[in-house]
């Protein structure tokens, strides 16, 4: 792939003078021609898998193989089996995966704003300290210590069940842990862009810390507020190590444990249901995603990737 | 911002204040050094102090000191910081604080002291634990002895036998030894009526009620809810000489200080109990063979892995940002669009479906692309590898298409014309002045992108679940398995499940994290001194 990078650029910036009226075909394939070609491919390449989901989930009580003719049936069949398997609750699947991706999303944003505030706005003993080791923190992902989580979380649950294995709001607690050290840094950028200014006028006015912070500052931060929720909502949701450890029971369990139980278990015979719920699990993410792709890109550009 | 706001109107729209919703205008005003807030302030805190001394005496009635201790210190601090005046940036980072320090600071910790133990199947808890529960094991009738007539009742925690022993009313159920009971007590109870002993005839033959506090005097039993016999374990516990003992055979069982009783023949009694190892879990790690070949091709695969995975997705990336960055190209909205949706779309969903496409027998892959051959694409150990790098370029190539898309457009075009006036050559252009300019705003990015593959588990256990298995591995690997998801694999799949070799492996994990990060923190310093 390096190769062609290097053979196709001289054209790219070739500074040729606009060229009024026709134009040969072996010319508009030297300039922009062979562009549309890799393009194309690319859209191939990148939809095609996409497209194969959806045709299958399409076949009704298709297997593997039956799902490999692209759209040569149509019909909602599978869909409406998805939700009528009582030993794979798609729905209380899809309930749970919102529940605990949007309890995690707005907790981790309230905590990490509160921290990413007292960081930029006060100065005090031990703040870079604890700058440096929120960054430091933040290099050794939860997952590592899965198994200590899980641990933990088995002797908790023998005093509190509540806190205990098989139980969600265990598991949002396992997340907001991990929320502190990723978030902080990205909301901190973004709250030294804001002027001091804007506090000191406040102060002056007479207004109190929290006032300020609640009021004005929340307000004014809210494009960074909404990337960190929307990716601590992705990655919540997108989860599986903790989850599949954490929750057990089927009517508990989140997309991506349920759906990788449906495949590892029956993998070829019920495609065409997995397919269907596959597609009803991408909708919401990829829609979100492609309506607020400006800011998700700009706040990966700032933190991690994918 | 008040105060530098133009003079308007009373009622304009341009004054922030009045833009906020009546819920936050009521924060606002709650939230100010007024009574307000202070009542607010104390109704949270003590919200949270009443859940908190209801949770210390849960925990204290569970007998459950470490954590009753936690919580009470926890609590503490929790009031100081928000009674004490002052102390501000406490007040805004305490809440964060406390679930990163349990959820993320303490459980590295603790990872650490499980890599130091036997934790696992058969070795899940303290020896009490495995000595009750080895007497509660093979239990049979004691020969010989005599009937107790019982009543069964069901109360709180279940059944509950009541017996005539000794000339006394005694009751026990599952978690409580027999003991002495009053008739005010028995009144909480309902008796099993005759036909509540057949509909629960399961639940009454497997009641097994300590007969007293000590395990080695057996337990109650009653096959038909009327007599009930003593039963006791083949094996008998010796306080003083800390054996168990086999009275059939006569086989004496020691704690030799493996975490099980061993016999002299090197038979385990299972359960055993978790026991600190050293640094046993790291040295077999590094010498027994069949589990130092696997960690090493594992190490070595997660690097090749996450190396190139950046790589492939950085250079498919960036050839797209140069094809698509013309602007006299049509029609370049759509491709991006449509380049992005893999991105968008679940990473987990992806490895899925991938696997499906590309099974050998039955996916498109091999029966509409190939015609019907068998490729293993997923399982063969070299394919595989193949087709795990494929998936995740298909994942993540258009991230760095963006990326790189923005970073070649913020490269001012000033510099190409100049450097053109130089009488530099289009490509001299590119290799000398947009790729380094380039490279030194991405290099963070594929650092992180780097450090994000290495834990990458998703898209390899989706896809091949780490298979196919390495054959010559004493434990359950395959050869496109990473370090995390051979963690994983080690202490939550399969029957044999070991908390403490995962954990060393965790350990070691850690290291290798801790080393590169330290390595790519000072290569990103000198890159941006570069500049």
């Amino acid at each position: 792939m390096s190769a062609d990078t290097t053979s196709t650029t001289p054209k790219l910036n070739v500074r040729t003078p606009a060229q009024p009226g026709r134009r040969t075909f072996g010319k508009w394939f030297a300039t922009t021609g062979w562009r549309h070609l890799i393009g194309v491919a690319l859209c191939i390449y990148a939809a095609f898998p996409l497209l194969y989901v959806l045709s299958a989930s399409l076949n009704p009580n298709g297997t593997l193989l039956s799902s490999n003719g692209f759209f040569s049936t149509i019909g909602f069949q599978s869909y409406i089996d998805l939700f009528h398997n009582e030993q794979r609750p798609y729905a209380a699947w899809f309930a749970n995966t919102l529940i605990i991706g949007l309890t995690t999303a707005a907790a981790s944003v309230f905590l990490g704003a509160l921290a990413a505030y007292s960081f930029s706005r006060m100065r005090f003993t031990g703040r870079r300290v604890g700058l440096v080791s929120l960054l430091v923190v933040q290099i050794f992902p939860q997952l590592l210590a899965v198994v200590a989580i899980f641990i933990l979380l088995t002797s908790l649950g023998d005093v509190f069940p509540a806190l205990g294995i098989d139980n969600q709001i265990a598991l949002i607690m396992v997340y907001l842990g991990g929320a502190l050290g990723v978030n902080t840094y990205l909301m901190y950028g973004f709250f030294n862009t804001i002027p001091v200014e804007i506090d000191e006028a406040a102060k002056i006015d007479g207004a109190g810390h929290a006032r300020i912070f609640f009021t004005m500052i929340l307000r004014l931060v809210a494009p960074i507020l909404a990337v960190v929720g929307l990716l601590s909502f992705i990655s919540s949701t997108s989860d599986f190590v903790l989850a599949s450890v954490v929750l057990v029971s089927p009517e508990n369990q989140t997309l991506a444990v349920g759906l990788y139980s449906y495949v590892s278990e029956e993998f070829t015979s019920n495609w065409s249901v997995f397919a269907a719920g596959a597609v009803l699990a991408a909708l919401p993410v990829m829609a979100l995603f492609l309506f607020l792709q400006k800011y998700i890109v700009g706040g990966l550009t700032a933190g991690a990737g994918k | 911002m008040t105060m530098t706001a133009p003079p308007a109107p009373p009622n304009s729209t341009q004054d922030p204040k009045r833009k906020l919703s009546p819920a936050a205008k009521r924060f606002a005003n709650a939230s100010g050094t007024s009574l307000g807030s202070i009542l607010i302030k104390i109704i949270m805190v003590a919200l949270i102090d009443a859940t908190a001394v209801f949770a210390i005496f849960t925990a204290i009635g569970r007998e459950a000191w470490l954590i009753a201790t936690v919580i009470a210190v926890i609590t503490v601090v929790i009031n100081v910081v928000y009674f004490k005046k002052g102390w501000l940036p406490a007040k805004y980072l305490l809440p964060g604080t406390i679930f990163l320090l349990i959820f993320q600071v303490f459980v590295i910790g603790y990872t650490g002291y499980i890599a130091f133990t036997n934790y696992g199947s058969g070795h899940n808890s303290d020896k009490a634990d495995a000595v009750s529960a080895l007497l509660q094991s093979n239990q049979e009738r004691v020969a010989g002895s005599p009937g107790y007539p019982v009543a069964l009742y069901t109360g709180e925690d279940g059944l509950a036998m009541v017996v005539e022993k000794d000339g006394q009313q005694m009751l026990g159920d599952v978690d409580d030894a027999l003991a002495p009971v009053d008739p005010a007590t028995l009144a909480n109870y309902t008796q099993l009526k005759f036909a509540d002993l057949l509909s629960r005839q399961g639940e009454v033959t497997s009641l097994k009620v300590a007969i007293s506090d000590d395990p080695a005097e057996g337990t109650l039993r009653t096959s038909d809810g009327r007599t009930a016999y003593q039963y006791t374990s083949s094996l008998s516990y010796d306080r003083d000489a800390d054996t168990m003992t086999d009275q059939k055979t006569g086989t004496v069982y020691t704690d030799t200080g493996v975490g099980a009783f061993t016999a002299q023949d090197g038979t385990q009694l299972m359960p055993g109990w978790s026991i600190n190892v050293g640094f046993d879990n790291f040295t077999r790690a590094f010498t027994d063979s069949s589990i130092r070949g696997a960690l090493f091709s594992v190490s070595v695969w997660t690097f090749a892995f996450a190396f190139l995975s950046v790589a492939s997705t950085f250079f498919l990336g960036l050839f797209l940002a140069i094809v698509f960055n013309d602007m006299r190209m049509k029609g370049r909205k759509i491709y991006r669009v449509i380049s992005i949706l893999p991105y968008a779309f679940p990473a987990f969903l992806g490895g899925l479906v991938w696997a499906g496409m590309l099974n050998k027998d039955f996916g498109f892959v091999n029966q509409v692309l190939f015609g019907g051959a068998g490729i293993p694409w997923l399982t063969d150990p070299w394919l595989a590898k193949f087709s795990v790098l494929w998936v995740n370029l298909w994942l993540g190539f258009p991230y760095m298409f963006l990326v790189c898309t923005g970073a070649l457009q913020s490269i001012p075009q000033e510099l190409s014309e100049a450097a053109t006036i130089d009488g530099a050559k289009p490509f001299q252009i590119f290799r000398l002045i947009k790729l380094p300019l380039l490279l030194v705003s991405v290099a963070p990015l594929l650092i992180s992108s780097f450090a994000f593959n290495f834990n990458n588990f998703n898209v390899i256990y989706m896809l091949t679940e780490g298979g196919p298995r390495l054959e010559d591995a004493g434990l359950n690997v395959g050869s496109t398995d990473i370090l995390i998801s051979m963690v994983y694999k080690v202490a939550f799949v399969g029957s044999q499940r070991d908390y403490g070799l995962a954990s060393a492996f965790s350990i070691i994990i850690f290291v290798i994290v801790a080393i590169i990060s330290i390595i790519s923190f000072k290569q990103t310093k000198a890159l941006e001194e570069l500049n």
